[in-house]
């Protein structure tokens, strides 16, 4: 019956270990995640609308609609780490003892082990050799350890040692970026916020539904999108102000926040995401002059309202925009599409411009000419809000990583040894990667030194 | 002069090169290798000019930024980075026939940067105006560039293996004689590989890091995301493979070729297939 359960304990050891389960693991992971990039994730309902019945149920219960943090990819994920824990566990001692207490004399036992041995002739007493391979190795290797065993001298000499634990340093550095990612999940969240320009507001949203106090405010001070030239966005900004019992916060006053420049105050982040125009009152400014001159008459306007205009001709602003690039490639700036009635006259669509584009404004309102000075819009702007304080831990990972994967890829743990006996000098080495460069860098050594 | 005609001038000298390298295969004469490499230099130098000259029209028209913003610019640097990996490849082991199996990939993007894409030069929208674009785009490419090559390495290995398998009497033979051995190949395949993982990796950090500061997430499960976790797992995969018996060879010059599918598909596929916040492809 015990042998039975340690039997069943071994298998599941051994299960765990095998690097046929770290193959699967990783390829079956790589398979199953491209389900997400295909079903949408967190489905819309116009998405799920083009499909049929029997494939919702299905997809929802395989978790499909949101495979990442299904059962089952968590489960892969587990075992995975799983896997490494114990790939590690079970090779890092025999690696530790290569690294740590290495072997600093060469019998010919452990000389058969080696991949490279030569026999050098050369001449002199065992002490004057000892000290002249010594100095050479130091100079052309490394520092050797030298170690008098029966009346021969052994030495050894290595580099790199540590490369050989680069590879769990990088097993180590996926287990942190996994805790970072937990400590995320259990003590951050992801939340959203709308703020009209001059509001404020202390508790935002999650994607749940489900509010969060701040412990402070944050007002919107003012919003403003730039386009380029060719009409394409080029800069959202809003001016924030962080404010602790109704008193803004020193330092905090008027910041401006862009997309990739976000705002951090008492580890909670804000960042531009988006924005849009509130319902209430976008005000047009129109000026209008007699052709045969006199001051402008400067009005501020509603969309669709009709305002009476001097001579008795009527006027409402059908839209307007910023900037009219996008639509009428010659020209910039403000632009309104309005609707001109002359006294007693049909309505006439036209287009108006600002102050720069006289000509083309005269073209057009009889006696008058009307020029679009602008909009006064009020925008609100959104925030993605972020807290992870795991976040750091993350980076510590992906820092682990990168340099674990530069130690096992590009170095080498690089071993020599030498012996000195009455039959002369032996020399051994291996290296823990490219045997073949290897076996040229030690050629070269040991005619080197059998020049010395 | 512009960066387009030098553009153009590249094509033709990776072209050339590629020609040259099955001339070299052909004629079995080291010398025709050589001028094979060599047309593949020339073609790089004025690419490396033509980048160069990109990126400052793209001051000379008041929105100056690297040229690694939309998908032409990304298909020229792609090819750039290409020849660079192999041309060290090259420097350093001196197996010319790689060329044949490699050059293409450059001259293929090319051509359709030239000939298929919208070369406009365009400002960058908000999204894109940080220093994090350089790093990131810098690092994935050149990743994605050691795969190329590794996988050009992996066609040459299961082609050679056919060949020994056959017993080599077949007319294409004497073409494969140029070849590096099996072994050499599997040894190729590998460094390219142990090139490309670390910079990939880097790529993807460097993304997170940037969606981070721009979104407030590392990690969020995009398409583009999670395809090159997709690869990185293949990559991942394979390194493990090379150390299980039965998994080098032959194995791992499959499990190369499908690693490379799955990072074009993670570059290309996932811009015009599926939707995602890189939709710069579009």
């Amino acid at each position: 019956m015990t042998t039975n359960k340690r039997g069943f304990a071994q298998q599941l050891w051994d299960f765990f270990c095998s690097l046929k389960l770290t193959i699967f693991l990783l390829i079956g992971l790589a398979l199953t995640s491209i389900i997400g990039t295909v079903i949408q994730q967190g489905p819309q309902r116009d998405y799920l609308a083009t499909l049929s019945e029997t494939k919702i149920r299905i997809y929802s219960a395989l978790g499909f609609f949101d495979m990442y943090h299904s059962w089952w990819f968590i489960l892969l994920l587990y075992m995975l780490t799983l896997n490494l824990i114990c790939c590690s566990i079970k090779r890092l001692p025999r690696v530790w003892k290569i690294v740590f207490e290495p072997v600093f004399v060469m019998d010919e036992r452990f000389e058969k082990t080696l991949p490279n041995v030569k026999e050098l002739k050369l001449k002199g007493s065992k002490t004057e050799l000892k000290e002249k391979v010594a100095s050479f190795l130091k100079g052309e290797f490394a520092e050797p350890v030298i170690t008098e065993q029966g009346g021969d001298y052994h030495l050894f000499a290595q580099k790199n040692p540590l490369s050989r634990l680069g590879v769990y340093v990088v097993h180590l550095s996926i287990i942190i970026i996994f805790i970072g990612a937990l400590i995320g999940s259990f003590f951050g969240y992801k939340a959203y916020v709308n703020i009209p320009e001059g509001g404020s507001i202390s508790t935002v949203e999650m994607r749940s539904g489900q509010q969060i106090p701040l412990g402070y405010e944050v007002r919107c001070e003012k919003f403003s999108v730039d386009f380029y030239d060719t009409g394409a966005p080029k800069e959202f900004k809003s001016i924030l102000t962080v404010l602790e019992n109704g008193q803004p916060v020193k330092g905090y006053l008027n910041v401006p926040i862009i997309v990739n420049d976000p705002l951090t105050y008492k580890g909670i982040t804000f960042y531009q995401s988006s924005y849009g125009q509130l319902d209430e009152g976008v005000m047009y400014r129109i000026s209008v002059r007699d052709r045969t001159g006199g001051a402008p008459i400067q009005l501020k306007v509603r969309q669709g309202e009709r305002v009476a205009l001097p001579g008795g001709a009527y006027l409402s602003v059908m839209e307007a925009t910023q900037n009219v690039r996008p639509f009428m490639r010659e020209f910039d700036g403000p632009g309104a599409q309005v609707e001109f009635t002359p006294a007693g006259g049909r309505p006439q669509p036209f287009v108006v411009l600002s102050e720069k584009y006289q000509s083309f404004n005269a073209q057009h309102g009889g006696d008058l000419i009307i020029t679009f000075d602008g909009m006064d819009q009020k925008f609100f702007t959104g925030l993605q809000v972020a807290k992870d304080p795991g976040v750091w831990v993350v980076w510590l990972g992906c820092f682990l990583m990168v340099i674990g994967i530069c130690m096992a890829f590009f170095m080498s743990h690089k071993r020599v040894w030498a012996r000195i006996s009455d039959d002369g000098v032996t020399l051994g080495g291996s290296a823990s990667k490219n045997p073949a460069g290897f076996d040229m860098s030690f050629d070269e050594l040991a005619q080197k030194l059998n020049k010395v | 002069m512009s960066s387009s005609m030098l553009f153009n001038v590249t094509m033709i000298a990776y072209m050339v090169s590629t020609v040259i390298f099955f001339a070299f295969l052909a004629s079995r004469t080291k010398a025709v290798g050589l001028a094979g490499t060599y047309a593949a230099l020339f073609g790089f130098v004025v690419q490396t000019v033509a980048i160069g000259m990109r990126w400052k029209e793209s001051y000379d028209q008041g929105h100056g930024h690297a040229p690694l913003s939309n998908l032409f610019e990304s298909v020229v640097f792609f090819s750039w980075t290409i020849i660079l990996i192999f041309l060290i490849l090259d420097f350093k082991y001196k197996y010319h026939a790689i060329g044949f199996f490699v050059v293409p990939f450059a001259l293929f993007g090319m051509a359709w940067a030239q000939l298929g894409l919208d070369s406009g030069i365009e400002p960058l929208v908000p999204a894109l105006q940080s220093n994090w674009l350089v790093y990131h785009v810098i690092t994935c490419f050149l990743g994605y560039a050691a795969f190329a090559v590794a996988c050009g390495i992996s066609i040459m290995y299961l082609l050679r293996e056919k060949l020994e398998q056959n017993g080599g009497n077949s007319p294409a033979g004497g073409m494969l004689s140029m070849f590096p051995s099996i072994k050499i190949l599997d040894d190729l395949n590998y460094k390219a590989i142990m090139v490309g993982f670390p910079l990939l990796t880097l790529g993807i950090v460097t993304g997170a890091a940037w969606a981070n500061y721009a979104w407030g997430t590392y990690w969020s499960w995009d398409p583009k995301e999670t395809w090159s976790l997709i690869v990185w797992f293949v990559y991942a995969a394979f390194l493990h493979a090379r150390i299980t018996r039965g998994w080098v060879g032959r194995r791992a010059a499959i499990l190369s070729i499908v690693g490379f599918a799955a990072t074009i598909f993670c570059y290309l596929g996932v811009n015009l297939l599926l939707s995602g916040l890189h939709s710069y492809g579009k």
